[in-house]
């Protein structure tokens, strides 16, 4: 028999969020998601797993890559799928939340991946519903799945993450993606920088182990990665500074700032990017950028999740 | 605890089974192994090194995980699930007459998992099983085509194959079934 120690099951049923996660449970996330990416190199790309099983998708928030990515990610595993988009369901007739999951749950689905604006959304549903939980993105709390594939995407380029400079650029302040990275690449021991205007940096980062800049140059220098996060404008009412081009023009990346990072960084960027606001097209096409990749590893991650969250099945019975 | 193989028997078994496949097998290079993991893999690899010897062609040798494909995949009612590993067989199987190598054949519920498997990666000319150790038992109908050992055990009885690639030393041994 192996003498390894290391974990190999999640304690949680559900996955809500990185700061439930250990480093422990982190590693072997990433592990099976090393085996799930052969499959989609297969002529046929999918493995019989969660046959029977039944996954829901519920998006409150618009999503094209998460979304996309978890219907192909169960599909592959050969689970039963639905998604619904709220803006084509009940609750545009104003169903709450509670009703919502209540009559999903009546039609015993055995996991609910939800995408919703409020952070408490999903431990609500975890108590209403006998289904296991993903959450796929939380208003501007968490997003475990994106965290997880960036950080699969970095160790897959760079060969670990303990050690490592990453600079994390853009719209800290209403950045689930940030919150979830920084909890993810901290447990794994990465030195993590994170860089905004003063307007779009929340109070407290620096308290969950960030340094904190509103210099780009010093972010980015040395730096062994290189991470652009989506200026929100949705979510922004207010003036949080004075126009895009002089967003562009302090703190956008351009391939000269690039070249202050270490030789060999990769370029990443959760999506949807805006060109020309927080990042120049020739380097998010550059031969340094992994987006792409992020985005292809994103499918291989959530394979992992839905995986190691459908075992010990009915442990609630 | 007593051993039923020892290195120098483990050895031995390895070499016989390669002269077997090359005199049963022809032409040679229509051939290719594919272990089950984990300790499937390094059995494969002996057989192809001993193949090469014998005949100077150098089989290609895959790894395959059949942890997706158990048919006891969460039917437990509460449990860890199975760590995946990585499945990896650098070639085509198309048209290949594929030997599927696996340490002990018991039930054959592994080998059912892994002919399924290996249908997803394309339509082998033939499959052909090849074990170390058959110790009988059989849930399914299931046979080897070269046995290392037949091993008449009673089910409560454990069969272990250890590997000095995995374990550090090479022997089989019956564990269990005094009671």
């Amino acid at each position: 028999m192996s003498t390894t120690t290391a974990v190999t099951t999640l304690r949680s049923r559900h996955l809500l969020s990185i700061a439930d996660l250990s480093a422990e449970e982190i590693v072997l996330l990433l592990d099976t998601a090393d085996a799930m990416k052969e499959i989609a190199a297969r002529p046929i790309k999918k493995v019989p797993t969660l046959r029977g099983r039944t996954i829901v998708n519920l998006f409150y928030e618009p999503s094209t890559r998460t979304r996309t990515s978890f219907e192909i990610a169960e599909k592959r595993l050969s689970a039963d799928t639905l998604s619904i988009s709220v803006a084509t369901s009940s609750v545009v007739k104003g169903e709450t939340l509670v009703d919502t999951a209540l009559n999903l749950e009546a039609m015993q689905p055995d996991m609910i991946v939800m995408r919703h604006a409020s952070s408490g959304a999903h431990h609500l549903l975890t108590r209403v519903c006998k289904s296991h939980v993903i959450n796929a993105g939380d208003g501007m709390h968490e997003h475990p799945t994106q965290a997880l594939l960036d950080a699969y995407t970095i160790r897959e380029k760079t060969g670990r993450i303990g050690g490592l400079k990453v600079a994390i650029v853009g719209d800290l302040l209403h950045s689930r993606v940030l919150r979830s990275d920084v909890l993810l690449l901290g447990k794994l021991g990465a030195e993590v920088w994170a860089c905004a205007p003063p307007t779009l940096i929340p109070p407290g980062l620096d308290a969950l182990g960030v340094r904190v800049t509103t210099s780009v140059e010093e972010a980015v220098r040395d730096a062994d990665v290189v991470m652009m996060l989506r200026i929100q404008l949705e979510r922004m009412q207010g003036n949080f500074f004075p126009s895009l081009r002089e967003y562009f023009n302090v703190f956008g990346m351009t391939r000269e700032r690039v070249r202050l990072a270490k030789p060999g960084a990769i370029i990443m960027h959760p999506g949807p990017m805006n060109r020309g606001v927080e990042i120049a097209s020739d380097v998010a096409d550059g031969p340094a950028s992994v987006i792409l990749e992020q985005v292809t590893n994103g499918v291989a991650v959530r394979m992992a999740v839905l995986y190691l969250l459908a075992g010990g099945e009915d442990e609630r019975a | 605890m007593p051993v039923v193989m020892d290195a120098d028997r483990i050895s031995r078994t390895i070499t016989r089974i390669a002269h077997e496949i090359v005199e049963r097998g022809r032409p040679l290079d229509e051939y290719a192994l594919v272990g089950v993991r984990s300790r499937g893999v390094p059995i494969a690899r002996r057989i192809a090194a001993a193949v090469h010897q014998i005949a100077g062609v150098q089989l290609p040798v895959g790894s395959l995980d059949i942890t997706l494909y158990r048919d006891d995949l969460m039917r437990y009612p509460v449990g860890p699930q199975p760590v995946v590993r990585r499945t990896d067989i650098p070639f085509s199987i198309d048209d290949r007459r594929l030997l599927l190598v696996d340490d002990v054949l018991y039930t054959g519920r592994t080998v059912r998992a892994a002919l399924d498997a290996l249908i997803d990666f394309g339509r082998p000319r033939s499959i052909h099983l090849v074990v170390l150790v058959d110790r009988g038992h059989r849930e399914l109908p299931i046979r080897a085509d070269y046995v290392g050992k037949n091993l008449p055990t009673s089910e409560r009885e454990s069969v272990q194959v250890r590997l000095q690639e995995i374990d550090g030393i090479d022997e089989v041994v019956v564990e269990g079934g005094e009671a």
